[in-house]
């Protein structure tokens, strides 16, 4: 009886998707300066800008869902959204579980701690340290397979906001990132005050990957070759330069 | 006092238009009171079978719904939320892939209600058989044997008489419901706490949204008791009070 | 003597008759268990149980979430006791500030409250030089104790609450006799008054304390590694989605199981009320 009533009751609430709408999942953390929330409520940032170029260019309807980081890739498997383009890495290691389209970006990896300590973004470097990551990131992982040995704890974040807080408030003594995002912090007001890029990681494209691209379930190729193409437009006709050139200095495509 | 002057400096960032977060935490604030209603009431439907079932049910239907109740009041709402919300929507999916039919996309609104009023309704069943127990049988014995038809004896005997006893209980639940609405923040639904979560990290006054989330929910619980205390002498207004008669 | 106000809130419907237990029904039913156990150990994927990492931290993760949960159950009661007396007997200006605390505790997510002391509170400290310079500071930047703190106000108003109708309950009698024998009042409250009362919450103590146990995960989303946080890092290390939930229910059910049976014991154990 209860199975039947729920059933009976989800079906009342769920609309059949609409043909051609796609539900790209974006983390419902804020990740300034790619996405994050204004005062209303709207998502705003460069990677928000780009699904919608992107989207417009491979003529797809595209509705920007904020999924918890944590579950996103659950969600794409089971259908709550269509593709995850949410700073995601394409690594060996996920695409096990899903597809991912060409690369929209890349950065190279930072080590940022509060201003004058002694903290180097090597082993001996962050011996004794507590280094903060966000879970389920290549940050994480890298962190898990270099430093492990050597440092104190390494705390587990849902978001790199959460890391960056406590950064600031003492809790860790490093945290390692994209450095783009973290460009962004350190020129924050609070960034400002307390920290500063150690230097980057001595790079492992095994774990940190082939740069950022849209993750999709596995299969679903048709959808995989109109997301490529719209990166590709978008890049052939200047707009992906655009829109880096309202955000970043220079182009962070990345080689 | 450095709490009080951080607060004072931020509080326009509550202010209802943008650049406040005001009109945004309201928003999330009706999500959140939405999906505590829709929890509430289906968690009101579950249980009111649960409850006829385990009394009147037949023996397997009293076994079953033990294991329900049981299972979903040792394991952890946020769990429970993650196991439902995830294995539910592929499995409707994986369920209507192998029927041939199309994918459907269940919004995390309709997946919040369901979930919430799943556990809901566990507590609810228990709290509607305490209440069903507590109207004299020889009331429902006598409205049988005058020949009542089943339906028309709960809807004239047991549920008017019920309702007081099951009031406090079911205020409990409520209360329950729209605090239980915050655990959705986890699977990023936004609802009044990842709304507030958001501006705060966003700029970085976590003292003045958390406490104006904190002032909502306290709103809210609030005036659900007065509205439940009135509803409560409604209910029993039929009834002898001690010392009156 | 008055009704025995005792509700049966605990998780478990209570044995049926013990020649009827195994009915035809049961079998079945116990039969469909087996076969989905079996099920789910041959076609989920367990192989991540293997590896001595996961197995290390869930160890560590159970012990977290153990001591959390009596560590703040203890200092919860301890504060109940004062709450509910202060507002069952206690003067307007003792009373109205535990009614206010109480609603304010209830009123609120436990989510939320966790969030304002780390994320608030928390990020308080560090701007205020001479906490940063004390030797509290090692502590104060750690998760556990707002997770602690957190928890124990959440059980202190909720058990206030408790505590406030079991002190009512205890009969008026009973403290008037030992008023007239001329006992003190610290000991009218510590042989009679308190152990009465205690006795009474007792039978829905177990209740709570599950009700307690199953707000500890949320100390994860502070970075506490307790053993939801170590299943939520195996899910996303190794993306296997429904498998460490499931082991997570039956840890948590069975933490359950064993809390009510130790309340059962101790129930046992105190002499009943004869009058």
């Amino acid at each position: 009886m209860t199975f039947r009533s729920l059933v009976a009751a989800t079906l009342l609430f769920a609309a059949p998707a609409a043909a051609q709408e796609v539900k790209i999942g974006i983390a419902a953390e804020a990740y300034p300066p790619f996405a994050s929330p204004d005062a209303s409520g709207n998502w705003v940032g460069w990677e928000v800008e780009l699904i919608n170029a992107v989207c417009a260019a491979a003529e797809m309807q595209c509705v920007i869902t904020p999924v918890a980081w944590d579950g996103i890739i659950p969600s794409l498997t089971s259908g709550q959204i269509d593709a995850i383009m949410a700073s995601m890495s394409i690594t060996e290691e996920r695409m096990q579980t899903i597809d991912f389209s060409d690369k929209y970006y890349n950065t190279p990896t930072v080590i940022v701690g509060a201003k004058g300590g002694d903290v180097a973004p090597t082993p001996e470097g962050l011996a004794g340290k507590i280094i903060g990551v966000q879970a389920s990131t290549i940050h994480a992982a890298y962190v898990e397979k270099y430093f492990a040995g050597t440092a104190a704890e390494i705390k587990i974040y849902q978001t790199q906001d959460e890391a960056n807080s406590d950064l600031a408030a003492g809790r860790i003594d490093a945290t390692q990132a994209d450095s783009i995002a973290m460009d962004a912090f350190l020129a924050s007001e609070t960034g400002m005050a307390c920290c500063e890029t150690k230097g980057a990681v001595a790079d492992d494209p095994v774990i940190l990957g082939l740069g950022v691209g849209a993750g999709i379930r596995k299969g679903e190729d048709e959808l995989r070759e109109k997301i490529n193409a719209g990166i590709a437009a978008i890049i052939a006709d200047g707009t992906y330069d655009k829109i880096t050139a309202g955000y970043f200095s220079s182009s962070i495509y990345g080689g | 006092m450095i709490a009080g002057a951080v607060l004072a400096s931020t509080l326009d960032l509550l202010a209802l238009s943008p650049p406040g977060w005001g009109a945004t935490l309201l928003t999330g604030l009706a999500k959140s009171v939405m999906i505590a209603l829709g929890a509430f009431g289906l968690g009101l439907l579950i249980g009111t079978l649960g409850a006829y079932g385990k009394l009147y049910g037949g023996p397997l239907a009293r076994d079953l719904l033990a294991i329900y109740t049981t299972i979903v009041r040792a394991v952890p709402e946020l769990i429970l939320i993650l196991i439902l919300y995830f294995a539910f929507t592929s499995s409707i999916n994986n369920l209507l892939l192998s029927w041939g039919f199309e994918r459907i996309q269940i919004s995390g609104f309709a997946a919040g209600i369901v979930v919430l009023g799943v556990v809901q309704g566990a507590y609810a069943t228990e709290v509607l058989r305490g209440a069903i127990l507590s109207v004299p049988s020889g009331q429902i014995e006598a409205a049988r044997a005058m020949g009542m038809p089943p339906l028309m004896l709960a809807w004239r005997v047991t549920l008017p008489q019920m309702l007081a006893a099951a009031i406090p209980g079911l205020a409990n639940l409520w209360l329950i419901a729209t605090k239980d609405t915050a655990l959705l923040a986890v699977v990023g639904f936004a609802e009044l706490t990842l709304v507030t979560r958001q501006a705060a990290s966003t700029t970085k006054a976590f003292f003045t949204f958390f406490m104006a989330a904190g002032a909502l929910y306290l709103i809210i619980s609030i005036l659900s008791t007065l509205l439940f205390a009135r509803l409560e002498a409604w209910a029993r207004r039929g009834q002898v009070r001690p010392g009156t008669s | 003597m008055q009704a025995n106000p005792t509700p049966s809130q605990t998780v478990s419907a209570g044995p049926a008759p013990v020649q009827g237990f195994w009915a035809t029904r049961r079998i079945v039913l116990a039969l469909i268990a087996v076969a989905l156990v079996g099920w789910s150990v041959t076609s989920l994927n367990w192989s991540w149980l293997a590896n001595p990492k996961y197995q290390a931290l869930l160890l560590q993760g159970a012990w977290n979430t153990t001591w959390i949960l009596v560590v703040t159950m203890v200092l919860g009661m301890l504060l109940a006791i004062p709450l509910g007396l202060a507002q069952a007997a206690g003067p307007w200006w003792l009373a109205a500030p535990a009614r206010a605390f109480c609603g304010l505790i209830r009123g609120t997510p436990l989510l939320l409250q966790l969030w304002l002391l780390y994320y608030g509170l928390g990020s308080l400290f560090p701007s205020i030089p001479w906490i940063r310079e004390s030797d509290l500071w090692p502590i104060l930047r750690q998760a556990w104790p707002y997770a602690v703190l957190a928890l124990t106000l959440s059980v202190a108003g909720y058990e206030g609450e408790v505590m406030r109708g079991a002190f009512k309950g205890v009969p008026h009698g009973q403290l008037e006799a030992a008023r007239a024998m001329g006992m003190p009042r610290f000991t009218i409250f510590r042989r009679i008054w308190l152990p009465q009362a205690l006795q009474r919450v007792l039978p829905t103590l177990g209740g709570e304390t599950v009700l307690t146990l199953k707000a500890t995960p949320l100390v994860a989303t502070i970075t506490v590694v307790d053993i939801y946080a170590v299943s939520s890092r195996i899910r996303q290390d190794t993306f296997v989605v429904y498998e460490p939930l499931l082991l997570l229910a039956v840890v948590y059910m069975a933490i359950a199981g064993v809390i009510v049976l130790l309340f059962r014991w101790l129930e046992n154990r105190v002499p009943q009320r004869t009058a």
